[in-house]
C-alpha cells in the first residue's frame, strides 16, 4: 500500500496525473425487464493496485465485473479501455469465476489450452506451465483429471490458468464464496504472490475480512450504484457514507 | 427351443470355420455401415455444431425438424434413395443402382440425423457451461466449436455407436437400394431376411447371433478407447 | 467486433462464414474419399442385371444355373429378386437389362408398352396347395383347384395369400374368380393377406396352420413347413410358364443389350435348358424347360 492515493468522488471523476488509468466508466448503466441493476457508475481503474469491489450480495457486482470485462454491454453510458488491444486480445484480460470453469482433461492440459487459445509463443509455454502449476502448488497433480478435484483444487487452478497467461488485468468473481476456509486461505495466497508479480486485479467480494485482507483499493458497490470509492485504510478506518459505515460495522444493509 | 439351439450351433459352426460366404457378407455389412457412419459424422457433427451455437430465424424448427428425422423409417430412405439413384430418375446415369455405393448413401442419410442432434443437444449443453469462460478467453466461434467438440467426446461416441447401430441393424433401406445380389450387394441383415423367406430358421437366427456379437464387440472398442482417453 | 461502447461481442460473422465453406469442402472431400474407396466392379467387371421373382430365387435354381453361364461368356449375373410387380418395375425403369418373370399377361403388357423387345417361354412348373396336416376343408387329393379353393372359403379356414400383386398372386386371384368366391369380404377374416414374398408367406401360412397357394420349386426348398403338406396339386389352370424379356434399349440406351441377349440366348439353347431340366430339389425336378425354339 503506497502513498499514491487515489480518491475518486462518486458522480465526478477526477484522478491524480500520476496515475495511468487503464479503464474508465463513465455513467455506466445496466436496465434489464425495466429494473435498473446499474446506475451512473463512473469509476477510473489503474494499472497497480489490487482493487476489491465490495458490497452486499445483490448489489450489482458481479454484473460490474461483467461489464468491465467486456462479457456484457451496458445499456447505458460508456466503458472505456485506454488501449483497444486491451480489450479484444486474448492475453489482455482473463477471469476467474465464481464457480470454475474447468475443463475435461488433464490439470496440466488446462493451462496449456489457455496458453494456446491466447496465442502464448509455443516456445515460452512449458516454462509458463511450470510456473503456474507451481504457483497454485499442483504440480504434483498436473496429470491427473482436472474434473476429479476439489471445489478448492479446481480454483486454484482456474486462477493459474488464468494469470499463466500473464494478462494486463485479471478479474475474480467472488473466487472463494463457494470454499472452505482452508482453500480461501490458499486462493488469498496465491491471490498476494499475483499482486507481488505486477498483475492488475479487480475482485469483487461480500466477505469484509477478506477486503481487509486484499485490498489497497475498494470501490464499494450498493443496490447498484458506487456508494463509495477509497483506497482500502481510508474505506476501513473512516468510511465516508452512511451505508458503508454500516457495512463496516456489519450491520447488513437493505 | 429346438430352433434355438440349433441357431446357437450353426453361429458357432459359421464362426469357427470362417465360413467363406460369411466372412463376405460380414465384411461387406461393416465397409458399408462404417462408411456411412463417418460420412454421417463428417457432416452431421459440424451440423449439429452450427445448429447448436449459432442462432438463427426458425431455429426451433429446425431442431424440431432434426429430431423428428431421427425416426426416418428405413424403408422410406430405401425408397427415396431408389427413386433418385434409377435409371429413370434425376441421378440414374451414374449406374449407382444395385451398388454397394447406394447402400452408403442410403444408410449415411439414415444415420445423418442421429448424429446432428445428438450432436447438436450435447453441444447446446456444453455451451451453457462454457460459454462465458470461451467468452473471456476471447476464443472465435470456429474454435469455441472445435473445443466443445472436443470436451463432449464421449457423447458424441455414444452418438455415433448409437448411428453404427442403426446402420448395421437397418434392412428396409439396403434391401431396395441394394436389391440383396449375392456377392455383390448381400449384407447380415438382408441375408438374414433371405434365408427367413426361405424358411432356414435356424441359420438366420445364426446370422443374427453373429451380427450382434459383432456390433457388442465394436461398442466394447470403443468404451475402451473411452476408458483408455479418461484416465487422463 | 466491438460496439460503440467499446464492449467486445463475440464476432460471429465473418467466422461463421469460414467455417461453414471449410465444412462444405470437407464434406466434399469425404465423399470423394467414401465413393473411390466403394467404387466396386473395376472397369473390367463384366455383367448384367436381372430382374426376377422371389420364388425363382428361393428355389435355388440360379445357384445352379448362372455359375456354367458365366464359365462359358464371361458374363456375370447380378440377380435382384422382388415381387413380379416390382420387377417389372425395375425393368421398365430401365434398372435391369434382362427381365426372368412368371406372369405372360403382365409380360406381354410390357413388350406392348415398348420396354420390352421381345418375349420367350423358358420353363414351367406347376403350383400347388398345401395346408395343415389335419386338412379341416377336406381338400388333399382332390384334382380341382377351383373346387379346393370353394371348400377352404365355405369352411372358413384360414387361407395365406401372397396379396402382392405376384405372378403367384394373379393366378391365385384368378383361381378365386374361378371358383367364384368374393376374397375381399374375407380380408382380414380367414383370408390373411401377407403383402410378403413365397417365403415369408409360407412362414405366416406354417405358424397359424393356414392354407396357401405356393409354386412346386418354392415349396420343396421351404425349411420352415411345420404342419403344412402338399395337399392339392395337378389341376392344369396351376400350370405356371416363365418368360424371359430383354429390356428395351430405345427406351433406355445404356442397357446392356449384347450380354443381355447372350443370357436369354444360352437360356433358350440345348445347353441351358438341359440345366434347367437338371436341377433338382430334394430329387424331384423342379422346373420343366420348354422354350420352344
Amino acid at each position: 500500500m503506497d502513498a499514491a492515493v487515489t480518491s475518486i468522488d462518486t458522480g465526478h471523476g477526477s484522478a491524480s496525473v500520476t496515475d495511468i488509468l487503464l479503464l474508465k466508466l463513465h455513467n455506466a448503466g445496466l436496465r434489464r425487464n425495466g429494473q435498473d441493476l446499474l446506475t451512473d457508475v463512473c469509476l477510473g481503474f489503474d494499472d497497480r493496485r489490487l482493487t476489491v469491489i465490495l458490497g452486499p450480495n445483490g448489489a450489482g457486482k458481479t454484473l460490474l465485473l461483467k461489464l468491465c470485462h467486456g462479457l456484457i454491454a451496458p445499456t447505458s453510458g460508456t466503458v472505456t479501455w485506454a488501449h483497444p488491444e486491451l480489450l479484444t486480445a486474448p492475453r489482455g484480460q482473463s477471469m476467474v469465476f465464481q464457480r470454475p470453469v474447468i475443463l475435461r482433461r488433464s490439470v496440466a492440459a488446462n493451462i496449456e489450452y489457455a496458453l494456446r487459445v491466447c496465442g502464448v509463443n509455443r516456445a515460452a509455454r512449458p516454462q509458463r506451465l511450470q510456473t503456474a502449476l507451481e504457483l497454485a502448488g499442483l504440480s504434483g497433480l498436473a496429470t491427473r483429471s482436472a474434473r476429479v478435484l476439489s471445489g478448492g483444487e479446481q480454483q486454484r487452478l482456474a486462477l493459474a490458468r488464468a494469470w499463466a497467461i500473464q494478462p494486463q488485468v485479471l478479474f475474480l468473481d467472488e473466487p472463494t464464496s463457494h470454499l472452505d476456509p482452508g482453500a480461501t486461505r490458499s486462493i488469498e495466497r496465491m491471490i498476494l504472490s499475483i499482486r507481488e508479480s505486477g498483475t492488475k486485479m479487480i475482485m469483487t467480494t461480500h466477505d469484509l475480512g477478506q477486503a481487509r485482507r486484499l485490498a489497497d483499493e475498494i470501490v464499494f458497490l450498493n443496490h447498484g450504484r458506487v456508494a463509495e470509492h477509497s483506497d482500502a485504510t481510508t474505506f476501513f478506518q473512516q468510511p465516508e457514507t452512511p451505508e458503508a459505515r454500516a457495512f463496516v460495522e456489519g450491520r447488513l444493509l437493505w | 427351443m429346438d430352433d434355438l439351439q440349433s441357431a446357437l450351433a450353426t453361429a458357432l459352426r459359421l464362426v469357427i470355420s470362417a465360413d467363406a460366404g460369411l466372412l463376405e457378407i460380414v465384411f461387406l455389412s461393416l465397409r458399408v455401415s462404417l462408411t456411412a457412419v463417418t460420412l454421417a459424422a463428417v457432416v452431421g457433427m459440424p451440423l449439429g455444431a452450427l445448429v447448436a451455437l449459432q442462432r438463427f430465424p426458425g431455429r426451433a424448427a429446425v431442431v424440431t425438424f432434426l429430431n423428428s428425422l431421427m425416426g426416418l423409417p428405413p424403408v422410406v430412405v430405401g425408397l427415396l434413395v431408389y427413386m433418385l439413384l434409377s435409371r429413370a430418375g434425376p441421378l440414374g446415369e451414374h449406374g449407382l443402382l444395385f451398388t454397394p455405393t447406394a447402400m452408403v448413401i442410403a444408410q449415411t442419410l439414415l444415420v445423418l440425423p442421429i448424429i446432428a442432434a445428438l450432436t447438436r443437444q450435447t453441444l447446446a449443453d456444453l455451451h451453457r457451461e462454457y460459454a462465458e469462460q470461451l467468452q473471456s478467453f476471447r476464443v472465435p466461434a470456429w474454435r469455441g466449436a472445435l473445443t466443445l467438440l472436443w470436451e463432449g467426446r464421449f457423447s458424441l461416441l455414444t452418438a455415433i455407436l448409437a448411428g453404427f447401430g442403426r446402420a448395421s441393424a437397418e434392412v428396409g433401406a439396403v434391401m431396395i437400394v441394394g436389391g440383396n445380389i449375392n456377392h455383390v450387394t448381400r449384407t447380415m441383415t438382408t441375408a438374414i431376411a433371405l434365408e427367413t423367406s426361405k424358411g432356414d430358421l435356424p441359420l438366420a437366427l445364426g446370422l443374427g447371433f453373429v451380427l450382434i456379437t459383432l456390433v457388442i464387440a465394436i461398442n466394447a472398442l470403443a468404451l475402451s478407447v473411452q476408458r483408455l482417453e479418461s484416465r487422463v | 467486433m466491438v460496439n460503440g461502447a467499446g464492449i467486445l461481442l463475440i464476432p460471429e460473422g465473418k467466422t461463421i462464414v469460414t467455417r461453414i465453406a471449410i465444412t462444405r469442402i470437407l464434406k466434399r472431400l469425404a465423399l470423394c474419399a467414401a465413393l473411390s474407396v466403394i467404387a466396386d466392379a473395376p472397369a473390367g467387371d463384366r455383367f448384367i442385371t436381372v430382374a426376377s421373382t422371389t420364388s425363382t430365387d428361393n428355389s435355388g435354381l440360379f445357384d445352379a444355373l448362372l455359375p456354367p453361364f458365366t464359365q462359358k461368356s464371361g458374363i456375370g449375373v447380378r440377380v435382384v429378386a422382388v415381387g413380379t410387380g416390382q420387377a417389372i418395375k425395375l425393368a421398365r425403369n430401365g434398372d435391369a437389362d434382362v427381365l426372368f418373370v412368371h406372369h405372360k399377361p403382365s409380360e406381354e403388357k410390357f413388350v406392348a408398352d415398348g420396354f420390352g423387345v421381345e418375349r420367350f417361354d423358358v420353363m414351367y412348373n406347376d403350383f400347388v396347395i398345401v395346408g395343415p396336416n389335419s386338412d379341416p376343408a377336406g381338400i388333399r387329393g382332390r384334382k380341382d383347384a377351383a373346387a379346393a379353393l370353394r371348400a377352404i372359403a365355405k369352411a372358413g379356414q384360414p387361407f395365406a395369400s401372397r396379396g402382392d400383386d405376384s405372378g403367384t398372386h394373379k393366378k391365385e386371384r384368378f383361381l378365386w374368380q374361378a371358383a367364384s368366391v368374393d376374397v375381399s369380404a374375407a380380408s382380414g377374416n380367414w383370408y390373411r393377406e401377407t403383402g410378403s414374398g413365397m417365403g415369408a408367406t409360407l412362414n405366416v401360412a406354417s405358424g397359424i396352420d393356414a392354407y396357401t397357394l405356393s409354386d412346386r420349386a418354392t415349396w420343396l426348398k421351404f425349411k420352415n413347413k411345420g404342419n403344412l403338406k402338399l395337399l392339392t396339386e395337378g389341376d392344369e389352370r396351376l400350370f405356371n410358364q416363365y418368360g424371359i424379356i430383354l429390356t428395351n434399349s430405345k427406351k433406355h440406351p445404356h442397357v446392356k443389350s449384347a450380354d443381355g441377349q447372350q443370357f436369354i440366348d444360352w437360356l433358350r439353347s440345348d445347353e441351358g435348358q438341359a440345366a434347367i431340366n437338371a436341377y433338382t430339389i430334394g430329387g424331384q425336378q423342379a422346373f420343366f424347360a420348354n422354350t420352344g425354339g
